[in-house]
């Protein structure tokens, strides 16, 4: 059993410039054990560079990059990336090869048995097509080959850059629970993607990028409390207690009705709990009451739209 | 196994799916064949071993198509690669990244020393059964251009890498590949004729000359095989050449050798540099 605490991949004030382009800007990142964690963020906000960092695929400008105890960049990284699996954004292998060939290669590379392949492949769902050309697989097929291949030799470091793209919510579902499974066995998982929506369910942090700069770090339900964004209460009612309903809620916070019979109030998260009280303590006939807590999407949208280039409110969960 | 091998044993693989490994047999057999016929017909009964001449002929051809065959196996190894996203992955595996170079050099010379040996092998075998009065040392310069060509092949996959460590773009990578072509097997020669020719020997002494010729990997070749062999040499009219150009057939050997060394050794220490 590993250790929850057991630190497998530490940023301390990485940069990355391509030229004068700078697509990360010192930062901080500390990746533990058994936690599987969200990197959000837009196109070219450095999700992506922050994963080659990661791999040692290329070398941070300044800063330091530790990786399962390693320097990634160093030479003598071969044993540590015996542990690691990675699913880089749009891989196509080489079409001419079959499923169970390309899987094969990498396994060789990683110096593990060839006979394991055969469940891998059924374990992602494809086994039915190891004999087929890659060339003839769909998108999501391909993916989930990729996918495969990051699993070989249960790595204990896991980092997938947009890995649901082309599968459908079936596929997706599934996908995520074979990586909760590795989560739960204690292997780190970071995984960066678009699809705010499916990541709130299943990430215990995410990690959120803009333009090179760390915006947030936390867990969902801490951000929720840190950035304090709307909650929308939908409270329905008989339209005739509709009157009483309002002159309750009345002081002090916003409302407004939806129809004769529903009634929508906007209020801080922190607030919260005082609505529902007022609304509770009073003999009133409430048909349905609806509580949408911001989700992960407005959340992002709200610490992005913000705060442009300068001087990022930068949110940390102290661990 | 090492990377080295499991790398070089997937590019021979994927030489044989896309019917690389066909096509170049094929056009190397084909032409081989039509030479060794066609081209031995007019000697007749004259002392000339018909061994030999295929061997002029095939060495005149071979200066053409083995740098091509060897260059369109070679011009997209590693960018093809980074283009479809498995470099990357690629390098997040215990591999080395000269691991990567010398593995895929390895198959792909596996994939044109296969070419060779069995399209001009062919017909070696045609003119084996075909010849009553087997000569040993015709034999011996069949044997040394079918081994030469490799080597020549070699020394231009070599090159391709290099290139595609060079630039950053597929089609660049094409296109200077293309140029490379020209320049070495047609355009260098026109020039250094040229060069002759307008010198009128005051600075192109021989000693210049030969450094020139084994500046290319080309040129080395066919003076190792035009004028490399007394037999072969009187038949393509280049022994007079070989005899003042005093350049050993090892000297030409390590010459094609230090094409193939180069250039490799300087692709793997770039691509150690690049990011990916």
């Amino acid at each position: 059993m590993v250790s929850a605490s057991s630190e497998l991949v530490a940023l301390d004030q990485v940069t990355k410039a391509f030229g004068t382009h700078v697509a990360v800007k010192a930062v901080d990142l500390s990746l533990r054990a058994g936690e599987m964690v969200a990197l959000i963020g837009h196109n070219g906000a450095g999700k992506s560079t922050l994963m080659k960092l990661m791999l040692g695929l290329i070398r941070p400008s300044a800063g330091r990059v530790t990786v399962l105890g390693g320097d990634p960049g160093q030479g003598k990284t071969s044993r540590s990336r015996l542990e690691l699996g990675y699913l880089p954004e749009n891989v196509a292998f080489a079409p001419s090869q079959t499923g169970a060939e390309v899987l094969s290669f990498y396994a060789r590379l990683k110096r593990r048995p060839v006979a394991d392949n055969r469940a891998l492949l059924e374990r992602v769902g494809i086994a039915y097509a190891a004999a087929r050309r890659v060339g003839t697989y769909s998108k999501g097929m391909r993916q989930r080959l990729g996918l495969a291949q990051a699993l070989l030799g249960n790595p204990r470091l896991l980092l997938l850059d947009e890995p649901t793209t082309g599968l459908d919510p079936e596929l997706r579902q599934g996908f995520y629970a074979i990586i909760r499974g590795l989560r739960d066995e204690g292997a780190c998982v970071l995984l960066s993607s678009h699809a705010l929506p499916e990541l709130e369910e299943h990430v215990d942090r995410v990690v959120v990028m803009n333009q090179g700069v760390k915006l947030a770090d936390a867990s969902i339900s801490a951000l929720r409390r840190q950035m304090d964004l709307p909650v929308r209460i939908v409270l329905t009612v008989p339209p005739e207690t509709m009157a009483r309903l309002t002159a309750l809620i009345e002081p002090g916070l916003q409302w407004r009705l939806l129809s004769a019979r529903r009634c929508e109030v906007v209020c801080a998260e922190s607030r919260k709990t005082e609505v529902l009280r007022k609304v509770a303590g009073v003999p009133l006939r409430i048909d349905d009451i609806d509580i949408q807590s911001p989700s992960l999407s407005e959340i992002y949208a709200d610490l992005t739209a913000g705060v442009p280039t300068k001087a990022p409110a930068k949110i940390e969960e102290v661990a | 196994m090492n990377p080295v091998t499991i790398i070089a044993g997937r590019e021979i693989r994927d030489a044989m799916r896309n019917r690389w490994v066909v096509v170049a047999t094929l056009v190397l057999g084909v032409f081989a064949l039509s030479l060794a016929f066609l081209g031995s017909a007019p000697t007749g009964t004259v002392a000339a071993s018909p061994l030999a001449v295929t061997a002029v002929s095939l060495s005149s051809l071979t200066i053409f198509l083995i740098p091509l065959i060897a260059l369109l196996l070679s011009y997209d190894a590693v960018l093809g690669e980074i283009d479809r996203g498995t470099m990357a992955l690629l390098l997040t595996y215990p591999v080395a990244r000269w691991e990567v170079i010398a593995g895929k050099f390895l198959g792909h010379l596996a994939v044109l020393t296969f070419a060779t040996l069995v399209g001009y092998g062919v017909a070696g075998a045609a003119l084996w059964f075909a010849n009553t009065e087997p000569d040993p040392d015709a034999w011996y310069a069949f044997a040394a251009m079918i081994g030469s060509s490799v080597l020549l092949g070699a020394a231009f996959i070599a090159i391709g890498y290099l290139v595609n460590t060079l630039v950053r773009d597929r089609s660049t990578a094409a296109g200077i590949a293309v140029g490379i072509w020209l320049v070495f097997v047609l355009i260098y020669d026109m020039a250094l004729l040229g060069g002759l020719v307008a010198d009128q020997g005051r600075f192109m002494t021989p000693a210049v000359l030969n450094v020139l010729l084994l500046l290319n990997p080309a040129d080395a070749y066919r003076l190792f095989n035009l004028a490399g062999f007394a037999n072969v040499g009187a038949l393509s009219g280049l022994a007079g050449l070989g005899e003042q150009m005093r350049v050993g057939p090892g000297i030409l050997v390590a010459a094609m050798m230090l094409w193939v060394v180069v250039p490799l050794l300087l692709a793997a220490a770039l691509f150690t540099r690049r990011s990916v």
